[in-house]
């Protein structure tokens, strides 16, 4: 009895306080300028199958892949158990599915234990990629302390969940074959079965390892729950809204800006009156003037780096990394939100995206030539937030580089980015 | 365009040159090229000759929506004012700026790149490979431009112009989605690069000599100047070919 009412004030809390926090990666990710994605939802579902439930683009590097997909499948389907183990635990039953589904059961058990340890192999394997073999996607200057330690705080800790589930499951396992209490037999455990040489005979000690594992099992996944608004593993929650919200139009095309519109027809125009103008700035100087289906993108990476490790400026030397673009955008956004917490929401930092994060070099680095969209595998769209900072640098603060002052110039004199007259556009002509 | 107007006259197609087509001296071939091309299959077309002006592409990606805007608007005054229905291209970023940013701004047509009009003409069985210069043995890889590739989904055309020649097709290691950006893209052609340890088109480059290409095919005048000036960079101009779909096609036709 004690037991069930520590479970439901710990399931509580947990639940609560996750709750709450993911509210707030709602309200900071509202913090953006609106924008319409409701458009074509059939499309739109497909999208989300394909690349979050499907994975389709984790395929492009098959290794990595394949341990995703362990990891994955492991997690979706291992959540069945956890549904048992919060039953068990508010009720005080033990193995409550075990009855009804009858064989059913001993197979289930038998698959997750199986995914176990999948996940376990696989999260070692992606340890050892960390920090042993050091691969070069898992470094580069955004990846400083916090996100190599987050990296390997989330892999130690499903290491460690599977291993108390799996421990878990010998102990209770060796209880049933004891017919001890009330560890009825319940199918096979064909990979914690291994573990069982290793545990002592005496009963007491099994039950104290059988509950003090399951304790730790529901516990552990309540903490990683709570875990995942401060980390990077909220991408397991957001990659399936994040897709569903992808942009649908070709990848070369950029938006136009609808405010620029107005002006410009006014401009070659005078009797044209431009509709009522928001007061906005052009382009992004700080996450506010993003929408927040970039502050939503920002929340969804995970920082695998596939993104930078395609990108021609980060290969060849440059500052530019998109995988930095979205994490700064994500830590200002983040930053935004706990000022608002702390001081109300009016408060002002000084602070922007725009040279405070990221500066006017690694934005002037990127060909667009949308390497980096392509690479994501939750559709995440650096460039879009590149070159709305690239329209503030351009458009507020007249901080081009000369080439490109240049280049504006001629198009506006002579109709061509070059220096030629309009008048020589035809000289080609041969025929 | 305003001559075949004066002669009542409406072309079935109008052929957007582009700047790079009308005033690079290298890219002045490849707009040569595409015109051979539409006069030996018998397609009426225009050009808008003096009338054309930038589309605007390489001010929106460097920032500059209002110089965007004011070229678009432009643009389409006169595109719609010869009551334009079909365009094709020889640049694939004027491609995807007309086909894909200039109806929202009131200019719908019917775009596409010459590497898309050369493979309709292949399946249509108006362009074969026969009277010219035979690319037999020659090993040729393409190289895919950005904004028709991952940018429009155009990865077929290019290739189906070569597949017909009588030439080893091979790949780069990075091609199709996969494929690496020449370097110009993004108004990097008109501004000097960011510090870095290399330039873009030279480790492009590697690419081709790991392919041991003999021609690189392009389907960009950009590319193509990226290209060629990598291989100048690696001193392989005697090996080294660098040529647009649109001049392979005209060669291998005897054009």
């Amino acid at each position: 009895m004690i037991g069930q009412i520590l479970f439901l004030l710990i399931l509580a809390a947990a639940v609560a306080f996750f709750t709450r926090n993911a509210g707030k990666i709602r309200r900071n990710i509202k913090l953006g300028r609106p924008l319409d994605r409701s458009d074509n939802p059939a499309e739109r579902w497909k999208t989300m199958a394909r690349v979050a439930l499907g994975q389709s683009k984790m395929v492009k590097r098959p290794f990595a892949a394949l341990l995703h997909v362990f990891v994955y499948v492991g997690f979706v389907i291992i959540n069945i158990e956890v549904l048992e183990i919060l039953i068990d635990g508010v009720f005080g039953s033990h193995r409550v599915f075990s009855q009804p589904l009858g064989s059913l059961y001993g197979l289930l058990i038998g698959g997750f234990e199986v995914l176990a340890l999948l996940v376990l192999i696989s999260c070692l394997i992606f340890l050892a990629r960390r920090n042993i073999v050091r691969l070069k996607r898992f470094t580069g200057i955004e990846m400083t302390a916090w996100p190599k330690g987050d990296a390997n705080y989330i892999l130690i800790t499903e290491v460690l969940l599977m291993a108390a589930f799996l421990t878990m499951n010998a102990a209770d396992h060796k209880l049933q074959l004891l017919h001890f209490g009330h560890y009825l037999q319940a199918g096979s455990f064909p990979v914690s079965d291994l573990l069982s040489p290793l545990l002592p005979a005496d009963t007491k000690a099994l039950v104290i390892i059988e509950r003090g594992c399951w304790w730790f099992h529901i516990i552990g996944i309540l903490v990683f729950l709570n875990y995942l608004p401060y980390s990077k593993h909220f991408h397991i929650l957001l990659a399936f809204p994040n897709t569903y919200y992808s942009k649908l139009t070709p990848k070369g095309q950029f938006n136009n800006m609808a405010s620029v519109t107005g002006e410009v027809k006014a401009m070659l125009d005078p009797s044209f009156v431009p509709e009522t103008a928001e007061a906005s700035r052009f382009g992004a100087k700080d996450v506010t003037d993003l929408t927040w289906k970039n502050l939503m993108d920002a929340y969804t990476c995970t920082e695998c780096g596939r993104c930078t490790s395609v990108c021609p400026a980060n290969i060849t030397g440059k500052l530019l990394s998109p995988r930095k673009i979205m994490m700064d955008t994500r830590d200002r956004v983040t930053e935004i939100g706990n000022n608002i917490d702390k001081h109300g929401k009016d408060h002002q930092d000084g602070k922007t995206l725009l040279h405070d994060y990221i500066t006017a070099e690694e934005l002037w680095a990127c060909t667009t030539c949308n390497a980096c969209t392509e690479a994501c595998p939750v559709n995440i769209d650096p460039l879009n937030i590149i070159v709305e900072m690239r329209r503030y640098l351009v458009m507020e603060e007249s901080q081009a580089p000369t080439g490109l002052n240049n280049m504006f110039g001629n198009i506006e004199n002579n109709g061509a980015p070059w220096k030629y007259a309009a008048a020589d556009r035809f000289n080609w002509k041969p025929l | 365009m305003a001559e075949m107007v004066a002669e009542g006259k409406t072309p079935e197609i109008l052929f957007w040159v582009g700047c790079a087509g009308c005033f690079d001296e290298r890219a002045q071939s490849i707009t040569r090229s595409i015109c051979k091309i539409l006069q030996h299959v018998g397609i009426s077309y225009a050009v808008l000759g003096t009338e054309e002006s930038c589309t605007g592409d390489p001010a929106k990606r460097a920032g500059n929506e209002f110089l965007f805007q004011m070229q678009a608007i432009t643009n389409i005054e006169i595109l719609n004012a010869y009551e334009i229905k079909k365009i094709v291209t020889g640049c694939p970023h004027c491609f995807n700026t007309i086909k894909n940013e200039y109806p929202q701004l009131g200019g719908s047509y019917e775009v596409i790149h010459h590497t898309q009009l050369i493979q309709q003409l292949i399946d249509e069985g108006k362009l074969k490979t026969e009277g010219g210069e035979s690319f037999k043995g020659k090993r040729i890889t393409y190289h895919d431009a950005c904004y028709l590739g991952r940018g429009n989904n155009v990865y077929e055309a290019p290739r189906s112009a070569l597949e017909i020649l009588d030439a080893e097709l091979i790949e780069m290691k990075r091609c199709r989605s996969n494929g690496l950006c020449c370097g110009a893209g993004g108004a990097q052609m008109f501004k000097e690069p960011e510090r870095g340890n290399k330039d873009v088109n030279i480790e492009r480059m590697e690419d081709v000599l790991q392919a041991k290409a003999d021609i690189v095919a392009s389907a960009c005048p950009f590319c193509m100047t990226m290209l060629r000036d990598g291989v100048k960079n690696k001193e392989k101009e005697q090996e080294i070919q660098v040529l647009d779909i649109a001049e392979i096609t005209a060669q291998a036709n005897g054009l």
